[in-house]
């Protein structure tokens, strides 16, 4: 006769509901929305059916009563969110940022935008970041349909950290924002307890021969490129467009009139999103500057784990230093 | 409804001639604005003109201040019906006479649907249809997380059934038990392609909003006695632990007779002469 099992004895078997162990920087979010919380502001978060994915359960457990469970109907929460927000109560809402980018885009648009609300929308799990859950749960267009949104600002933090100083932050925006972050695995770069200022490009290298401007997961692979060529005495610069809507517009052209060559690199098709961004500025202001922009190549993602799929996109720094080095020669 | 309770909601004669009133002046008015638009959903209004009455007059908690975070809302779904609520919102003071006179004109915030950005007394805009459930839902559980009493009513279309989005918020609210939703289904016939049961039939409609989860009141949305006691009800009942739709059988352009019988005038204009007549025959009736 079998013998049934309490729970399985290896201490490398996990389930869903242990995914907050697994996806340390989504951890950030529920910090965030935890300390607006203590500090008497009206916010409450919700999710659809994505609580663990997004660590929302974490907030949910310490404050019951300002947490809503949508079950799986993303249009209705975003819908439901605006409602919320018109009786003077700030709702983050969260959910894959594949599904928020398209699937809610109208309601986005109608509910939350043009009524100006200020709802926060939390697209977690974006870009390629879910590897081989194929492309209905990637998200490379979401910078691009937010981004021609009127009124909806858009940021894109590199990893949990700056995340939950954006949400921080975001108390004393009383616009509506949509978030575009990761999926809680990237190696830290920031400071939680640093500032985060909407709008202001954050610098971390000057170079002359290149300057990337990035948002998301490859910041912090240019950061170490930037570091390994500069050591080396080459000249490369790095700017974390960390808000790509209102995009730093001055960060832009300081960056075009310091290097050679810009180079923006992107978790996102390289149509619509930072590049373009980028691209809409210098041609606004006349700068004939070379532009290379990296991201996805309008194209659809291979099926891979993410982290093979950053190496074969040249996402990673691996990659980051092979184009940056062809680039500069 | 059983009829004992019927009876305790039903409103007095006197309400009933004011609400009448007020349903008629919402048609005529509807036709004034829509002369000056030249474009217009006359009948889309005139099948909810007893709604509106009804809630603005007699059932919504309102002040003079638009704003007031205790107030009861009213969303529409079918925000194209937009024209026979603004005139409302001036009777009531939330909007100037001056404003209402120039409905779609260059710059002026009354639009062919409702903004709440540009309209004082509009508890949310609309014009996509689907949203407006969800809106509310989000109202109802808001004023819950903050103690407050107010009631949220919502009028949907009958071919707005047909949006996906209605049903993921009727799913949500029933399983939130929002008692102080109140969806009111402006049950007319007609959508712009033809009858709903034609173009992408609905029924049964009361038995959907029952399997999910919903209590559900079937009236003659044109009997304002029937209507206003149906809904006075839904605000009152504090026990009830579901929200609650009413289905409003109603006939799309009520008041008007060719109207009534050609669904063509889902959108559409009366030269002035045509629209005296039509004021005409809305004044020789009571409805």
């Amino acid at each position: 006769m079998s013998q049934a099992l309490a729970r399985p004895q290896s201490p490398n078997s996990w389930h869903y509901r242990e995914l907050n162990q697994k996806n340390p920087g989504l951890d950030h979010l529920s910090n965030g929305l935890i300390s607006l919380v203590e500090a008497g502001h009206p916010v409450m978060a919700g999710s659809a059916d994505l609580q663990y994915s997004n660590g929302l359960n974490r907030f949910a457990a310490r404050y019951p009563d300002r947490y809503v469970g949508f079950g799986i109907s993303e249009q209705n929460m975003v819908s439901a969110a605006a409602g919320i927000a018109t009786t003077g109560m700030m709702p983050y809402v969260a959910t894959f940022a594949s599904f928020l980018g398209l699937l809610t885009c109208e309601q986005i648009r109608m509910d939350v935008a043009y009524c100006a609300l200020p709802v926060r929308l939390i697209g977690h799990h974006t870009g390629i970041s879910m590897g081989f859950y194929g492309t209905s749960h990637h998200a490379t267009e979401d910078i691009g349909t937010m981004r021609s949104i009127a009124d909806l600002t858009v940021v894109s933090p590199a990893d949990g950290p700056q995340l939950e100083a954006a949400i921080r932050a975001s108390i004393d925006h009383d616009r509506p924002i949509y978030f575009r972050t990761g999926r809680g695995r990237e190696p830290d770069l920031y400071d939680p307890k640093a500032d985060f200022v909407f709008g202001k490009a954050i610098e971390h290298a000057r170079g002359e021969e290149l300057t990337i401007i990035a948002c998301g997961l490859p910041v912090h692979p240019a950061v170490q490129v930037a570091e390994r060529l500069n050591a080396a005495g080459r000249s490369v610069g790095v700017i974390d467009m960390a808000t790509v809507k209102p995009i730093d517009r001055d960060a832009v052209l300081e960056a075009a009139a310091r290097s050679k060559l810009l180079m923006t690199i992107e978790e996102h098709n390289i149509i619509g999103g930072l590049g373009a961004a980028v691209a809409e500025v210098l041609a606004d202001e006349g700068v004939g500057k070379r532009l290379i922009r990296h991201g996805i190549h309008d194209e659809y993602a291979l099926i891979a784990p993410p982290t093979h799929l950053y190496a074969h996109y040249k996402l990673d720094a691996k990659g980051i230093e092979e184009l940056v080095l062809k680039a500069i020669g | 409804m059983n009829s004992a309770l019927r009876n305790d909601f039903r409103p007095d004669e006197e309400t009933i001639a004011r609400l009448r009133d007020r349903a008629q002046f919402v048609r005529l008015e509807t036709i004034r604005l829509i002369e000056i638009a030249k474009v217009g959903h006359y009948t889309s209004v005139f099948s909810a003109a007893e709604i509106f009455a009804a809630l603005y007059y007699d059932v919504m908690r309102l002040s003079d201040d638009p704003k007031w975070a205790d107030r009861d809302r009213f969303l529409m779904g079918k925000g194209h019906a937009a024209v026979g609520l603004f005139p409302i919102l001036a009777d009531l003071g939330y909007l100037p006479v001056d404003v209402l006179n120039g409905y779609t004109r260059f710059g002026n915030p009354l639009g062919d649907h409702p903004d709440m950005r540009k309209v004082p007394g509009v508890d949310f805009s609309s014009g996509s249809i689907g949203h407006a459930l969800s809106n509310g839902l989000g109202m109802a559980l808001a004023g819950r997380m903050q103690g407050r009493s107010f009631t949220t009513f919502v009028m949907l279309g009958d071919g707005e059934m047909q949006e996906g989005q209605v049903w993921e918020a009727a799913i949500g609210a029933a399983h939130h038990k929002l008692n102080r939703l109140v969806a009111i289904v402006d049950r007319n016939g007609y959508q712009l392609d033809g009858a709903v049961d034609d173009v992408m039939g609905i029924e049964p409609l009361d038995e959907k909003w029952r399997a999910f989860g919903w209590e559900v009141h079937v009236v003659d949305g044109h009997d304002i006695a029937e209507l206003t006691a149906a809904l006075r009800r839904a605000k009152a009942d504090e026990a009830r632990t579901r929200p609650c739709c009413i289905i409003a059988r109603t006939l799309k352009g009520k008041g008007v007779s060719y109207m009534e019988t050609e669904p063509g005038w889902h959108l559409g204009y009366l030269d002035p002469s045509d629209a005296d007549a039509a004021r005409a025959e809305i004044l020789s009736k009571v409805i």
